[in-house]
């Protein structure tokens, strides 16, 4: 008995030990919307990886730095351009000019500068930052060089005139270059106090300076986060919403939810969507669900490289005539916020006047078993092939890659008799495999950089790195060139509607559908702003009503 | 003794060695490395994170080097988590778990012997049959079910109550930690309730406890303090590698409960081939582990001299 008892006053004191040094500070809140405080609670699906935001290539870090930060331009509202640090903007072939409100200060007070800019761009084509993204730069003029180590860092295409003037010099007129303005690699950040961070620059509260509406108060990494309004915000009476506070981090979608439905967070799906099993839930349990573009368009990629039945243009015609996107869409996937894939260019770009895809309509693909047969009869007289090997389907086992694979499966077998391999990998196994062309098909997929159709459409240049299949025509390389050598809206939309047809008509890559998230909200939040590219779901002009 | 816990942690430092060299090796044979994205990269870009990250070097550098820095209590910085050091990430999620862990030792060591010790006096009859079915169904049942079964009960809870009983998520004080240290240390519990069970019964036909009986002396007597304390030996050998397994962190429980610990960075590290981490939680582990199983040889000592005599040998 003495035995158990000493093991029992050891536990214990270890028990009160570790409980003493794990105080946590609570700040949580009692619900999830308080129309007192102006307060809204989230969940996040796991802690922002990286928030030097010249750095940053993640969802998570992206959300939270568009709260954070601010550039020359931001989306309103509407998801219109509109003035931010710039008060107005001039563009002229290769050169842009910003004029920057003299009333923009960052949270400790000091204004911001045309220099903050110079130096933070600068800073992300610096070899030695090693900045992943740093290629959404490179339409800047020397910023390649530079990047390459072959410029030094001053020769890079932008000039503070005096504090207030921003002059900026491009390789090429690039037609959405005031969009990415509003993306956070082109962010400021002021010199003295990145360089004394000590590598540091994001690390924690302390190592970050701010210049947007929000500021981060508190930063308990991998468990919660709280943002507050920026005092020194210049637009700050625009903002309703006091702070955002962020309790819950996990990965497991049920257990966010599950917080969600216990009042404890404000909206939930608006980072990675709510999962099919919780939207069987949530339906049943009658709540009101939102649902809204990701704006990622998710593709089937042949491989082109020699050596591939796919490089095969009439095999790859023969799959086209007998897929539907539409039966895969509404019968197989049974997500009916899905918009089923036509064209490589989704339904809310925008044109030069109107969408792109109702000034440029895709050219319809008959569903026809006999010409599909033809198409294979002739691929396979072509290849000198007795019988077709079975074609691997390379995928990874998250998200709709399983469905997907094994419905292409079964009807290939049955209207063609092809088989299909399905090559399940884990997610960095299936890049890995995707970068050295290891398949014959792969299910991909690709989110807009920056709100035009060329962010699709440059996607197959035989340079692109990220043209996965390694398409190579020079008809479609050439296209691409027109559209980066002007910024005449009426030749680039053109050239791009051509692209549409030439992936069609070479069947490039099969379009599977258009990705929407599905979320839910509390009924007393609104003007949440989704975007299809950066730091969405945005609360910068989020209001909140009182109890209806 | 003294000799014996040298000679002990000798071998212990050569194991540690040995799981940090396989573990190194078998993480580089995985095809990809951290730094694979969706999105391609230009070989120049790559060339810089690569320099970066010190993977530029040959792996048998990058090896020595990293045997070097992890000597000095250094395992570097985080692939994911890029602003974070492996170090941090250890400091700051470990006494969360520890926490948690600890408080579910203790639920599932006092659980374990009050039934394994009511089981085998109720040998065949009715509580030992009850509690050998709820056994079965602990070890049996995989705790994601439970963790989210037992979520989706509080979640009711405070639902029809209209207020918040018990928290669904989160971490904070004590109401936060019960729920999820009792799934987290329920298969332990039944685990050592099985033990307890058949060590008592082994117990109560030994001759010492005849002895004992043929002396006059009370059953409660018999039963505290001789039965219990022989009985609780082998609990006492599975609890050091428990406190290990079980204080370092459980994946499901904490990503379930959103609990910031240390068990999701063993899964999600490898996931992500984050390197640093995936070393860094594995030596951390191991040592801790071979830590607790030399510390429970030792209190094996103090409980049963026979034990001792031996290693004085």
């Amino acid at each position: 008995m003495l035995m158990t008892n000493r093991i029992l006053v050891f536990l214990a004191s270890t028990l009160l030990f570790l409980l003493s040094f794990s105080a946590y500070p609570q700040v949580t809140e009692v619900s999830g919307v308080n129309p007192e405080t102006k307060t809204i609670q989230l969940a996040l699906d796991q802690e922002p990886p990286q928030l030097d935001y010249m750095k940053a290539t993640d969802a998570v870090s992206f959300f939270i730095t568009e709260h954070l930060q601010e550039g020359l331009i931001r989306k309103n509202a509407r998801n219109q351009l509109s003035p931010a640090v710039a008060l107005r903007w001039e563009m002229t072939g290769t050169s842009v000019t910003f004029w920057l409100r003299e009333n923009a200060r960052w949270s400790d007070g000091e204004i911001i500068t045309a220099h903050d800019f110079v130096y933070a761009w600068r800073r992300v084509v610096n070899p030695a930052t090693a900045s992943q993204y740093v290629s959404i730069m490179y339409s800047i003029k020397n910023a390649e060089a530079i990047n390459n180590g072959q410029a030094p860092l001053e020769s890079l295409g932008v000039r503070a005139l005096d504090d207030f003037t921003l002059q900026v010099e491009l390789e090429s007129p690039t037609g959405y270059f005031l969009e990415l303005m509003a993306f956070l690699l082109f962010y400021p950040a002021r010199e003295d106090f990145t360089e004394a961070q000590d590598g540091r620059f994001g690390a924690d509260v302390e190592n970050m300076l701010f210049s947007g509406p929000f500021i981060l108060t508190e930063w308990v990494h991998g468990a919660s986060l709280r943002m507050e309004k920026n005092p020194m915000y210049w637009n700050k009476d625009s903002i309703e919403i006091n702070a955002i506070n962020i309790p819950y981090i996990t990965q497991d979608g049920a257990a966010r939810f599950n917080v969600y439905k216990d009042g404890k967070t404000a909206l939930e799906g608006g980072l990675v969507g709510l999962t099919a099993e919780e939207l069987e839930g949530a339906l049943n349990e009658r709540y009101r669900l939102r649902s809204v573009s990701d704006g990622s368009v998710f593709y089937l990629g042949f491989n082109h490289s020699d050596g591939h039945i796919t490089a095969n243009k009439n095999f790859r015609k023969a799959i086209q005539a007998t897929f539907d996107s539409v039966e895969l869409v509404n019968k197989v996937l049974g997500i009916a916020s899905y918009v089923p894939g036509k064209s490589l260019f989704p339904i809310y770009m925008n044109g030069v006047e109107n969408k792109f895809r109702q000034e440029y309509i895709v050219p319809e693909v008959e569903l026809n078993l006999e010409r599909a047969r033809e198409y294979l009869e002739l691929a396979r007289q072509e290849l000198g092939l007795e019988t077709f090997p079975p074609i691997s389907f390379l995928i990874d086992e998250g998200s709709t890659g399983p469905i997907v694979s094994q419905y292409f499966q079964s009807f290939l077998k049955q209207n063609l008799g092809l088989d299909i391999l399905i090559d399940v990998q884990t997610f960095k196994l299936r890049l890995q495999k995707t970068d050295v062309g290891d398949f014959d098909l792969v299910l991909a997929g690709w989110s807009p950089d920056y709100e035009d159709p060329f962010t699709f459409g440059e996607l197959f240049a035989s340079w692109n790195v990220n043209n996965d299949g390694f398409y190579k025509s020079d008809e479609y390389d050439s296209l691409v060139r027109l559209v980066q050598s002007t910024s005449n809206q009426q030749i680039r939309m053109d050239a791009m509607g051509e692209m549409q047809d030439l992936i069609i008509e070479d069947v490039v890559i099969l379009p599977l559908y258009e990705r929407y998230i599905t979320y839910v909200q509390d009924p007393r939040l609104s003007g949440v702003l989704f975007t299809v590219t950066g730091g969405s779901p945005i609360f910068t002009y989020a209001r909140i009503q009182e109890e209806q | 003794m003294l000799v014996y816990i040298l000679k002990r942690l000798g071998t212990g430092v050569i194991t540690i060695w040995f799981i940090a060299t396989a573990t190194f090796t078998g993480m580089h044979m995985v095809p990809g490395d951290p730094l694979t994205t969706e999105r391609g990269m230009t070989d120049n870009i790559r060339e810089n994170l690569e320099r970066q990250y010190g993977l530029d070097k040959p792996v048998i550098e990058q090896y020595f080097l990293y045997m070097g820095n992890m000597l000095q209590g250094d395992f570097g910085l985080s692939f994911t988590e890029e602003n974070r050091r492996v170090n941090d990430i250890i400091r700051e999620s470990f006494p969360v778990s520890a926490t948690l862990g600890v408080l579910s030792l203790f639920f599932a060591t006092m659980g374990g012997i009050l039934w394994g010790a009511l089981t085998a006096i109720y040998r065949n009859r009715l509580p030992d049959i009850i509690i050998m079915f709820l056994v079965v169904l602990g070890i049996s049942v995989p705790s994601f079910v439970l963790a989210g079964l037992s979520q989706f009960l509080i979640l009711n809870l405070n639902q029809t109550m209209g207020r918040s009983i018990l928290p669904v998520a989160g971490w904070g004080g004590f109401e936060y930690m019960l729920i999820p240290s009792l799934v987290l240390g329920l298969s332990t519990m039944a685990y050592l309730t099985r033990l307890m069970r058949s060590s008592m019964l082994e117990i109560a036909n030994s001759d010492f406890i005849r002895t004992a009986k043929s002396k006059g002396l009370s059953t409660q007597r018999i039963f505290i303090s001789h039965q219990l304390r022989n009985a609780i030996l082998p609990v006492i050998t599975v609890l050091g590698p428990s406190i290990a397994i079980i204080t370092t962190g459980s994946f499901v429980v904490e990503i379930v409960f959103a609990i910031p610990g240390l068990g999701r960075y063993f899964v999600q590290a490898v996931a992500q081939l984050d390197y640093t981490v995936i070393m860094g939680t594995t030596v951390f582990f191991g040592s801790f582990l071979v830590l607790m199983v030399i510390l429970v040889d030792i209190i094996y000592g103090f409980i049963d001299p026979r034990i001792r005599v031996q290693a004085a040998k």
